[in-house]
């Protein structure tokens, strides 16, 4: 058991350090190592997870992670899993961010670092506009999607609020228009 | 210390409990802490997006664990990753329980429906206040309900920034074969940029 545990600690984490982008980038990777390789899941099983991992809440590939784990060794398979794939980010941030720490007040790395978030910006509008294009499908998606972007810009309210109520305003929408026909 | 540590954790449960739609979707949580608690500005969380982007693992993670990191040290990146991944682990052993009931209950995916461009429309709201951050000498927010416009004293707009933004705009999205490249690319371009240009003004 503990020997299983090990292994699915060991090659989550050999995926994390690989994977690069993080949610979709993965799936070809997860696909090669637990379909191909390791035989733990079907092609099927793992297009399954991955929905399920879209639509709960939190990072898509930890929510993968788990599914794969608890369906080999149970509950802590899925925690050995997701422990694996977040143990190379620990070690890789934890080394970066200390450098960059030490060496932030240095003219050319705050040069640098002004670029870079125009970048970030960019990358950031994009990765936006692609999401909104698998979100934002109908009138009453895009009424939702516009009060949620000026409510929050204009009041200083939690984001939790805007997922409760939005929500709930999915059911009683899909409700209404269930009844209605 | 242990304050500091439980706060972190609660932080990133709720981030792990209410962000859906992987590590984008975790953006708007990132920065109402960084507000609500003053450990870090809009600037510092940038500049972790960056990193996160261009170093390996999921960017929701890479996040955590940077802002952990950034707050109170290896404890606190450790403690910020548990605590995103904790409500996941819980959800996805519960769902995992019931997998077929799950995806077709019809419930869940009535919810979904109004949760998914709710998740989008926070992302732009975020987005809007980093793009007034880093192009212009306007800022949004406030301790109040209702968020203030302020200016810094800076140039109301920052044109060489918006120049490199649309560059970069056109790059990522026009321009064949160079939009495939990895973001790894396009932010070492922008650094090489930032650098040549003073971006900083440093």
């Amino acid at each position: 058991m503990s020997r299983e545990l090990w292994t699915l600690f060991v090659t989550f984490a050999k995926m994390g350090a690989i994977t690069f982008g993080g949610g979709m980038a993965m799936l070809p990777i997860l696909q090669r190592e637990i379909v191909y390789l390791r035989h733990w899941a079907t092609e099927e099983e793992l297009i399954d997870y991955y929905a399920i991992g879209q639509c709960t809440p939190g990072i898509i590939a930890i929510n993968t992670s788990t599914f794969i784990g608890q369906k080999r060794a149970g509950i802590l398979g899925g925690i050995a899993a997701t422990l694996g794939m977040v143990f190379p980010s620990l070690v890789i941030i934890s080394l970066v961010a200390g450098l960059i720490t030490n060496f932030a007040d240095l003219p050319v790395v705050r040069n640098a670092f002004a670029g870079i978030q125009v970048c970030v910006c960019v990358l950031i509008f994009n990765a936006t506009l692609k999401l909104m294009k698998k979100s934002v499908i109908d009138h009453r998606t895009v009424l939702i999607f516009a009060l949620v972007l000026a409510g929050s810009v204009v009041f200083n309210l939690s984001p939790v609020w805007f997922v409760l109520l939005s929500g709930a305003a999915g059911v009683v929408l899909k409700n209404l228009e269930a009844r209605g026909t | 210390m242990i304050g500091v540590l439980l706060r972190l954790y609660w932080e990133f449960f709720k981030t792990g409990l209410f962000a859906v739609g992987g590590g984008l979707a975790t953006l708007p949580f990132l920065k109402n802490i960084g507000e609500t608690t003053g450990w870090y500005s809009y600037g510092d969380l940038m500049n972790m997006l960056a990193v996160s982007e261009s170093t390996p693992g999921p960017i929701g993670i890479n996040m955590a664990t940077y802002v952990g990191f950034t707050v109170a040290g290896v404890p606190g990146a450790v403690i910020a990753t548990l605590g995103e991944v904790t409500p996941s682990i819980a959800i996805v052993l519960i769902v995992a329980a019931f997998l077929k009931s799950f995806r077709e209950n019809p419930c869940v995916e009535r919810a979904f429906y109004g949760l998914r461009p709710a998740s989008t429309g926070l992302i732009g709201a975020a987005c809007t206040g980093v793009f007034l951050e880093v192009f212009t000498g306007v800022r949004l927010g406030g301790d109040g309900f209702v968020n203030r416009v302020s200016l810094t004293g800076e140039p109301l707009i920052l044109w060489p920034r918006l120049a490199l933004g649309a560059v970069l705009l056109a790059l990522t999205n026009a321009v064949p074969r160079v939009r495939d490249l990895h973001p790894a690319a396009f932010i070492a371009l922008s650094a090489a940029v930032g650098i040549l240009f003073a971006f900083g003004g440093a």
